[in-house]
């Protein structure tokens, strides 16, 4: 979803630029005169046609003489992207950094460029996904796949790839010697595989102590909470234990 | 003085009426239970196995008459054996994680009570990532059982009760079953059930399930707690004050939302906070207020712990887990046991591939040697009474007549002196825990074909029978992985195949062709399942899988299996062979089958060099591998040698053992994976057939 615009489709600052001017100034889908453009961009008509032609070309708007243009679906999904950026950027000065309101729109102008769409999301989600800028424009819905913006936040929690903290003490499980113990402290992986660990056991604090290591860089055989485990190498190396300083005894 | 010896006759007899009631009355009681037995007996066939329910399937299934006891609990701590030991069925039981992966259902009738039992599939909890914690969620929530027995192992207590506490907060009525106390015993583990009774407020049974020790009071008990409906008295297990007080918070908020939920709101409180996906739709669907609240709340949980909320939920349960457990249960030192030095020895670093490969050999020479043995004494047997030769002229009753002896033949001689052995073994092996062990050791190998070690199981079970290979596959943790090993389990020599190799190959060549028909087999299945590797491209998952102890197979228990699993071919494929042998001789006879075999000449015959009429054979062979031999053998009797060279014996078993899933293996695969995946699957078998067939018949030709 961060790449839904691959490298050969990112748009430079000035199209979005065009893009979300012309979203602004259509209403209901309404053709956009070639001088309200101008006029709204500062821009020489000249020069704006130019660039409605080049639009055209790319398939963001249709463009046609005397009548003005108007967005593609294209074109309008882009614009949208940029505005929301935009809008939530303006929130985002305003209601957190507590910028003058003067200075918001030019600071979000230069910002919506940059930011990525994971950046969007958090943004959105800081802000506790509001629906209107500081100037009363409503901010265009998002088009991640979700419901709900609760399915948003949840799916982010999801996406949590560490549990614990990571020090630079801790080893992996992977490295343990034989009957060596330690405390579990830090685990990353795939959400799935995190939760099932938890589920067997392996939780922050454990204690956990290898029995052995299969040979040929095969799986690792620990106990936990007085069962055992076999534990694939891919996993093993991202479970981190402190170690605790005692051996299990062989019995 | 006759009245005195009236009164003392009436006497005597009197209290030998006496007697007879109490007789009577202790038989009653022993027949009450021995009826459970007879009743059993009756539903031993009774057992039906059923595709589980999703996502909130409403109460589909009916309501039974009696007492329903659900069996739930961890994997491998012995719900399948308790569940044999109660309704008489034979649930196959083994001694490795994710056995039964749909509901099991039987019947049993205890002092005039019918009781339903429901034997679910093992879970380590109730969080909803994988088929069986979704099934196992559902029918105790939905299906609502009078009774669960929550059956835990005695030896890893902690980690059992970690799902225990689970069940708790479901408030489902409850028994806790300790199985496995002899083992624990053994490692110096001693419960006290009473101390563990009190912590958890439910009534808790100590049994040894597989000598049947414990389970008539563990029955008592739970038809007491179903009668009396008694929902856990004692309020569930309390949490660390900053979660308590957050669940207790959240909980309040459902209940005045007003919810109609079939769980109870405690555990929906819990689940949300632990951010569990298909709570968290079923809420949104009715209040987003309290989703949001939920968040609100884990957040704070987070901010306090620097922690997943799900984490620190985790954490949390099994520390009063481990508060319990530790309560309840003394651990003595212990010298080493003897599994644990039998699984030092299966997993040491050079004889544990020994071992492991000593398991497979022995498995397969096991089968060659007594089912050479038993099908030698069988067949002399039959020649006593009748030689069987094809007769393909006379009167068309007496040709059917002599077709449908020679398929009863082939039945008993080829099939049933092969499978018996092999039954055994695999049941025994199954039963002892080595397959984990092997698992283990072969995990490293198994990533070359993009799989992890816990594959092998269901590809080594593939021996059997590929229809329970790949249904056991669902181990696995996702599609991908299924189908991968689905499909490498195709090739797997299956006792069919056996039968194949055994009848063509071992008895008419020789058992070093067969053997090395067997290496051919699995050399193919890994180099297709590296080219599979390659087409279905993704990330092979980690392996997690317990380890559990050794444990000593009991013969019976592999006899019971052996037969279940013999009568269930019996069943199948006598009929079939009998009916179809007599056909195919008459058909032959009739002259239909030529026309078939001259269209498949081009491929029998140039490519593979094998007789017209194996085009014929190997179209049966799809049907069911063995068919294959059945119709060498309703065309041509039991000599075989003289229509076929050494060569075409070998190049046939082998075709025939590659080319084609066998019909009920396409059944399953289709069931599972869909028809796109089967016919790629099919495909793919032909095609590696003739390829494989075709190259080995130009490399061992000159050999003979």
């Amino acid at each position: 979803m961060s790449n839904y615009r691959s490298e050969d489709q990112k748009l430079s600052a000035n199209i979005e630029e065009y893009l979300e001017t012309i979203y602004k100034l259509s209403h209901n889908g309404d053709m956009v005169k070639t001088t309200n453009i101008s006029k709204c961009l500062n821009i020489a008509p000249g020069s704006v046609t130019q660039m409605l032609k080049k639009l055209d070309n790319k398939g963001y708007v249709d463009y046609s003489q005397y009548k003005g243009v108007k967005l593609t679906e294209n074109g309008l999904k882009a614009a949208k992207s940029v505005t929301r950026k935009h809008r939530l950027l303006e929130r985002f000065l305003h209601d957190i950094l507590k910028l003058k309101n003067s200075l918001l729109h030019d600071q979000a102008c230069e910002m919506e460029h940059t930011l990525s769409d994971e950046a969007e999301r958090a943004l959105c989600q800081v802000l506790n996904h509001p629906d209107k800028c500081p100037d009363d424009c409503p901010i265009p819905a998002c088009d991640l796949p979700f419901t709900s913006c609760e399915e948003c936040k949840a799916r982010k929690e999801e996406e949590v790839s560490v549990v614990g903290k990571r020090d630079e003490n801790l080893i992996p499980i992977m490295d343990l010697k034989n009957h060596q113990k330690g405390k579990v402290s830090f685990i990353r992986g795939d959400y799935k595989v995190i939760r099932r660990l938890l589920d067997m056991g392996i939780t922050i604090g454990a204690i956990i102590s290898v029995i052995k290591v299969a040979p040929l860089s095969g799986p690792v055989e620990v106990s936990i909470r007085g069962s055992k485990l076999a534990i694939g190498r891919d996993i093993a190396c991202n479970v981190f234990v402190e170690l605790t300083g005692d051996e299990e005894g062989l019995a | 003085m006759r009245e005195l010896k009236d009164h003392a006759n009436n006497f005597i007899k009197q209290s030998a009426d006496l007697q007879e009631v109490q007789k009577q009355s202790s038989e009653i009681k022993q027949q009450s239970y021995r009826q459970g037995h007879r009743h059993k007996k009756r539903f031993k066939w009774g057992i039906k196995r059923r595709q589980p329910a999703y996502k909130g399937e409403e109460v589909a299934w009916r309501k039974r008459k009696g007492i329903t006891i659900a069996l739930a609990g961890n994997a491998n701590v012995g719900k399948s054996v308790i569940f044999n030991e109660l309704t008489g069925s034979n649930q196959i039981i083994g001694n490795w994680p994710g056995k039964t992966v749909e509901l099991a259902e039987g019947k049993l009738c205890f002092e005039g009570q019918d009781i339903n039992v429901i034997d679910l599939p093992g879970i380590y909890s109730f969080y909803t990532y994988s088929m069986e914690e979704l099934v196992s969620r559902e029918y105790i929530a939905y299906e609502e059982p009078d009774v669960v027995i929550n059956v835990i192992d005695a030896a890893v207590l902690e980690r059992n009760l970690f799902f225990t506490i689970q069940l708790l907060e479901m408030k489902v009525p409850l028994v806790i079953c300790v199985n496995q106390m002899d083992i624990a015993k053994q490692k110096g583990i001693i419960i006290d059930t009473k101390k563990l009774e009190i912590a958890l407020g439910v009534p808790v049974v100590a049994t040894v399930a597989i000598r049947g020790e414990g389970l008539h009071e563990l029955v008592e008990k739970a038809v007491d707690v179903a009668r009396n409906k008694s929902k856990n008295k004692l309020n569930p297990m309390e949490y660390g004050a900053e979660i308590e007080n957050r669940i207790q918070a959240l909980t309040q908020f459902l209940e005045s939302e007003k919810l109609n939920l079939k769980y109870p709101l405690r555990w929906v409180a819990i689940k949300l906070l632990e951010n569990d996906p298909e709570i968290r739709k079923l809420i949104e669907s009715k209040s987003r207020e309290s989703v949001s609240r939920a968040y609100q709340l884990a957040e704070e949980i987070e901010n306090i712990h620097k922690e997943p909320s799900f984490s620190v939920i985790a954490s949390e349960r099994y520390s009063i887990a481990n508060r319990v457990s530790q309560g309840a249960q003394i651990q003595r030192k212990i010298k080493t046991s003897f599994a644990e030095k039998l699984d030092r020895l299966v997993t040491h670093r050079v004889l544990g591939y020994f071992v492991s490969a000593l398991v497979i050999a022995g498995l397969l020479l096991w089968t060659f040697v007594v089912g050479d043995f038993l099908s030698g004494i069988l067949s002399d047997i039959f020649s006593f009474f009748q030689p069987v030769d094809p007769q393909v002229s006379g009167s068309l009753v007496s040709i059917l007549w002599n077709g449908a002896f020679g398929g009863l033949v082939a039945g008993v001689t080829l099939i049933v002196p092969f499978v018996i052995p092999f039954y055994f073994m695999l049941s025994l092996i199954e039963n002892s825990g080595i397959l984990t062990r092997v698992a283990f050791m072969m995990d490293s190998a198994m990533h070359k074909i993009g799989l992890h070690g816990k594959a092998l199981i269901p590809m080594i079970l593939g021996y059997g029978c590929n229809v329970p290979a790949i249904e056991s596959t669902r181990i696995l943790e996702n599609r991908r992985e299924r189908l991968l090993a689905a499909f490498a389990i195709t090739f797997a020599p299956c006792s069919a195949r056996t039968i194949v190799i055994m009848g063509l190959v071992a008895l008419y060549v020789s058992v070093w062709w067969a053997i090395a028909l067997y290496a051919i087999d699995i050399l193919v299945m890994l180099i297709v399942g590296r080219i599979a590797l390659k087409v279905v491209p993704g990330e092979t998952s980690g392996l997690i899988m317990e380890m559990h102890s050794f444990k000593v197979p009991s013969v019976s228990v592999a006899l019971k299996q052996t037969w279940k699993r013999t009568k269930s071919l019996i069943y199948l494929v006598f009929p079939v062979y009998i009916i179809a042998s007599a056909l195919i001789q008459a058909l032959y006879a009739l002259g239909f089958l030529t026309p078939i075999a001259n269209l498949l000449a081009p491929i029998t015959v140039f490519w593979l060099g094998l007789p017209v009429f194996a085009g014929v054979v190997l179209i049966f062979g799809a049907v069911r591998k063995e068919y294959t031999l059945l119709m060498l053998v309703a065309l041509f009797g039991t000599n075989l040698a003289a229509v076929l060279s050494p060569v075409q014996f070998i190049i046939l078993a082998l075709v025939s053992m590659l080319f084609i899933p066998c019909l009920s293996t396409i059944t399953i695969l289709f069931r599972d994976f869909g028809w796109k995946a089967t016919g790629t699957i099919a495909l793919a078998n032909i095609a590696t057939a003739m390829i494989v067939g075709g190259l080995f018949y130009r490399i061992i030709n000159p050999l003979f």
